[in-house]
């Protein structure tokens, strides 16, 4: 995607209710490239979300010492938002990435408040994985 | 299709007023996410009427103590509230003796209660605990850690396929198998068969196995007569049939119950207690230690009454017709995917989508006020086994109009395109 988080918000803010909102969330998540199938493991599966979740984090292509998240679910919206993670935390150092404030900026789009509590638990388990991941990325490099 | 076990109807009126009867549930009119509510998830629990709201709250107000122990007339109140509960449960399962009536927290508990004390007791190593694939969390992890603790072996009648029926050969062998103990919902809860349980429990009975009927989603959307239909054990929950949370009921066959070692210890279910040694009260008590839910056995009451009122038959005559008609409505959807018999449906229907998760659906339908359930159901192994991660699915009760249904139909053709 070629949009910041900040644009992304205030994408967000324009459209009118939360059935539009999911609608964005909904195509957001078609068009995340997703995982092949071979790395959807369990090693890879975020536990504590409804749907089927994998995560993996690899080196940036563009960026020297920063990484990019690449995950997959089976679940559009949820997918829609592993979009939006991916804005705040993609090209960005394991240092940056542990420091960010993923809560902030998911409170600026309101979906704190709006998500049911097992979705958040399930957003807020996905955030734990890219943190847990940054982490280990750390530990190796030094 | 013929509901097993059921009662002569009593003779009532014409067909009742349903519209009426949506204004006895003021929740009905909520608005949400900007629409009017669309209640689809009557299997989890149902909605209250005013009526049992009342009794509640007349109960607290005029009623309230302590049953069973006190000498003034506040007690002797409650303990009679508290009884008739008991004795109009009774009538309602059409028990012999109101002594087969044990209240408990619901289901779940019932069927704890009978893991836990007739289970116990009985099986040995080597014993087998049949269930069925279709059951309920509820009615398979009790059995799994009694298994666990007894030494006993646990084995399943196979369901036979996306309709969810269950291969019933299987029972023509228990006693070969070891079968001590079968324990089997009477609808399920995510496909809507319903099982032939009068049928089920004959041939329990005829190789002598206690068998244990599952009824939360069968009692107050069926008749239910605990004789015709033979079991031993039978439980349901107070919620799902509008009365309230925190309540339930486990019939137990007063034979079955005599002998059987308490549940819990605690005030109530004792008639002596030394420092070394206590004597048990008579079944029910025995199994009813500690306060019990006094306010919810009114509740009950009432709900069992409201329920009665309009006729049990009636109202799954009315639901089946609303599944009918959803599933009819449903099967018109490209890339859908319906779960549960084709003929005698109870009154849900699950589905999927090929090209969209049931968790996505259930998001964007709840934007436009319908209520419906996306998951596992409390149904796990069975998801596994169809190869499903979750299904959505749409479960009524009386209040529930075609009406609603065509709402929905026409919100889910507007959601759907969104996942093209």
């Amino acid at each position: 995607m070629s949009i910041t988080i900040e644009e992304l918000v205030e994408n967000f803010e324009l459209l009118g209710d939360w059935e539009e909102r999911y609608g964005y969330l909904i195509e957001l998540g078609k068009k995340l490239p997703g995982l092949p199938e071979a790395e959807k493991t369990e090693a890879n599966r975020v536990h504590g979300c409804q749907a089927m979740v994998w995560m993996k984090m690899m080196p940036s292509t563009t960026k020297p010492g920063a990484f990019i998240i690449l995950a997959d679910s089976d679940a559009f919206i949820v997918r829609g938002l592993i979009a939006v993670l991916q804005l705040i935390f993609n090209d960005r150092t394991p240092e940056e990435i542990l420091k960010a404030d993923a809560k902030a900026h998911l409170l600026k789009l309101g979906l704190d408040r709006h998500l049911s509590p097992t979705r958040k638990n399930g957003l807020f388990a996905m955030v734990e994985r890219i943190k847990v991941l940054a982490q280990e990325k750390l530990v190796a490099a030094n | 299709m013929t509901a097993t076990a059921t009662s002569p109807a009593p003779s009532k009126p014409a067909t009742p007023d349903w519209a009426a009867l949506r204004a006895d549930f003021p929740i009905l009119n909520e608005v949400v996410n900007g629409n009017p509510l669309i209640y689809f998830d009557n299997g989890a629990t149902s909605q209250k009427p005013k009526q049992v709201l009342a009794a509640i709250q007349n109960y607290y107000e005029h009623e309230n103590a302590n049953v069973h122990r006190g000498i003034h007339e506040l007690s002797n109140r409650a303990t009679e509230a508290y009884e008739n509960a008991r004795q109009r449960t009774a009538q309602f399962l059409n028990a012999r003796d109101k002594s087969e009536i044990i209240f408990t927290r619901g289901t779940t508990e019932g069927i704890n209660l009978v893991a836990a004390t007739w289970a116990l007791d009985h099986l040995k190593p080597g014993a087998t605990i049949l269930i069925s694939e279709l059951e309920h969390h509820s009615n398979l992890v009790p059995w799994q850690m009694v298994a666990k603790r007894t030494g006993a072996k646990l084995a399943y009648i196979p369901v036979t396929g996306d309709e969810g029926t269950l291969d019933l050969n299987r029972l023509d062998r228990m006693a070969a198998d070891g079968v001590k103990i079968l324990s089997i919902t009477h609808i399920s809860n995510s496909m809507g068969v319903v099982n032939p349980v009068a049928e089920i429990c004959s041939k329990a009975r005829a190789q002598g196995v206690v068998t244990v009927i599952d009824a939360a989603q069968s009692a107050g959307h069926l008749p239910i007569d605990v004789q015709a239909i033979g079991c031993d054990f039978l439980a349901f929950s107070s919620h799902k049939i509008c009365g309230p949370t925190g309540m339930g009921v486990l019939y137990g066959r007063k034979e079955v119950l005599k002998d059987l070692s308490p549940y819990q210890g605690g005030g109530e279910m004792i008639s002596k207690v030394e420092y070394f040694n206590t004597v048990y009260n008579v079944p029910p008590h025995r199994f009813e230690a500690g306060t019990p839910h006094i306010a919810g056995a009114v509740g009950l009451h009432a709900a069992l009454d409201y329920l009665d009122a309009i006729g049990r038959d009636r109202i799954f005559a009315h639901d089946q017709e609303l599944a009918e008609y959803a599933a009819a409505k449903l099967s018109e959807f490209k890339g859908i995917r319906i779960f549960g018999p084709k003929q005698g449906r109870a009154g849900l229907v699950s589905f999927v989508f090929s090209n969209a998760h049931a968790l996505d659906i259930a998001t964007m339908v709840d934007q436009k006020g319908v209520a419906l359930r996306a998951g596992h159901h409390c149904n796990q192994p069975l998801m596994a086994k169809l190869g499903v991660p979750a299904t959505l699915r749409a479960s009524f009760y009386f209040y529930n109009t075609k009406a609603e249904v065509d709402r929905f139909i026409e919100i889910l053709h507007k959601v759907q395109k969104l996942f093209l």
